[in-house]
């Protein structure tokens, strides 16, 4: 299976956020800092939010691995190296 | 119409859910109601038939009024009668529309000389919409009726969004002005005295990353969870603190429902009840906890989460606070407020270590407990999450 680019990892993940906080305006998230901060997001949005990961995904996500997710550019890292593991 | 919260006075009707002569259970859902902070999905508080409903949609209703009758089982009633209409869809008042008109572009009528169809005339008349604010897009730009229909949709989202975020302002005022009500009366009226300790969460958390490691992503507990059951079951030894003051004095309850704040994304916040919650497993708690959240956010709670809670518990430990002074919420006696985990120096066994400790703190009501008992239950909460595999 082919690996998504990184431009389709970024809108799923974008999309998911939106989810957890329809009211954000996500034009306006920095890719590079944290998202728990810039959407105010709780330790209940983030879990949902790793849990719509690892659904959207098929992806396992350790718990270790949850401050490599508080960034988008994190999360599209770590979603697209999980994926190109055989 | 049930009492939702402290100092509530009324509610309207927003929609019955069962007509007469239909069958409800006890719990099931059968109004929707708005109050003042929010819509709220209205139980039954028994088994039966509807007999009649007395209040139609869009009334408002004192708390305690009675809204509808329910035949019980084996009771002899009357044929339903009294129907109310279940619900309408509220109106949108669509003012006529009063553009001013675009700058003709090229190829279209020149202004004064409207080309507009007989029957697109007819209809912008009808639906109040000025054929000049139109930019048509029929031959040569004229206006057909599906431009006439098409700025009348615009013209009424138009409304419904400007309706809609009226609406958002007038509820977080509402809020507002509940939330100040329920406090200010429990500044004026309880007597509050404040405990507050230091708790290692050393071993929690240990066996909580343990547990979560055996655990599916989707079923991974929150520390939070274990805090609510150690509040719900240190209750079980010190049942002073689960009760509510009425009238004169305090009634203990036999159950244990803990009430969580949750902090709404639009502001204002929420402290539904976790019923049962001494009972419940971990997991059961943390899927109700879940559960709670999101419909509270939805603003999809039921009467009974709202009326329920016995205690609540709050914390702040997520926007870094360390200690919460919390207000009580009458009629209740106490409030638990958890802060933010923190490493600190701390002495083990002649050692110093890093530990995450977190302060848990007691606001009670002087009236029915004093600092004794207060003292024991943040004994009994601290030694309850040092046998976190008991919880």
């Amino acid at each position: 299976m082919t690996t998504p680019s990184q431009a389709d990892v970024r809108q799923t993940v974008l999309r998911l956020l939106g989810e957890i906080a329809p009211e954000a305006d996500l034009a306006l998230l920095r890719p590079d800092r944290n998202v728990r901060e810039q959407l105010d997001l709780d330790s209940m949005d983030f879990l949902n939010f790793i849990v719509a990961l690892h659904k959207q995904f098929g992806i396992e996500i350790p718990e270790s691995a949850y401050p490599e997710l508080t960034t988008i550019d994190g999360c599209v890292t770590f979603i697209r190296n999980k994926l190109a593991q055989p | 119409m049930p009492i939702l919260g402290a100092d509530m006075e009324k509610g309207t009707l927003i929609a019955w859910k069962k007509q007469p002569g239909e069958r409800v259970g006890k719990g099931e859902i059968i109004a929707e109601v708005e109050t003042d902070k929010a819509a709220i999905e209205v139980e039954s508080f028994t088994a039966g038939v509807i007999e009649k409903l007395l209040v139609k949609p869009g009334e408002v209703v004192p708390v305690g009024s009675v809204m509808a009758i329910i035949r019980t089982e084996g009771e002899v009633g009357a044929p339903p009668s009294g129907a109310v209409p279940s619900t309408a869809a509220p109106s949108v008042t669509v003012p006529p529309v009063t553009t001013t008109p675009l700058p003709s572009p090229a190829g279209t009528p020149e202004p004064g000389r409207l080309k507009i169809s007989p029957s697109a005339r007819q209809l912008a008349r009808e639906l109040g919409v000025d054929p000049a604010g139109v930019t048509g897009t029929g031959p040569d730009g004229a206006i057909t009726r599906a431009d006439i229909e098409r700025m009348r949709g615009e013209r009424v989202a138009a409304k419904k969004k400007e309706t809609a975020a009226d609406t958002a302002i007038d509820r977080q005022t509402r809020m507002r002005q509940v939330i100040a009500a329920a406090m200010a009366r429990s500044k004026r009226e309880i007597p509050h005295y404040y405990l507050g300790t230091s708790i290692d969460l050393g071993r929690a958390m240990a066996w909580l990353a343990e547990e979560n490691g055996r655990r599916p992503v989707a079923d991974r507990l929150l520390p939070g969870v274990l805090l609510i059951k150690a509040v719900a079951l240190a209750l079980r030894e010190v049942p002073e603190l689960n009760a509510l003051w009425k009238g004169t004095e305090a009634v203990r309850s036999d159950a244990i429902h803990v009430g969580v704040a949750i902090s709404l994304r639009q502001g204002g916040l929420m402290a539904p009840a976790l019923h049962h919650a001494d009972r419940q497993s971990l997991g059961d708690l943390m899927r109700k906890l879940q559960d709670l959240v999101k419909r509270a956010r939805a603003g999809t709670l039921r009467s009974s989460e709202l009326s329920d809670p016995t205690i609540t518990v709050t914390s702040l430990g997520e926007q870094s606070v360390e200690t919460v002074y919390g207000v009580i919420y009458p009629p209740q006696v106490a409030l638990v407020g958890f802060g933010q985990v923190v490493q600190r120096p701390w002495v083990v066994e002649g050692r110093v270590e890093a530990r995450p400790i977190v302060t848990a703190t007691l606001s009670a009501d002087h009236r029915v407990t004093d600092g004794h008992r207060g003292a024991r239950y943040l004994a009994a909460v601290d030694r309850l999450l040092q046998e976190p595999e008991r919880l």
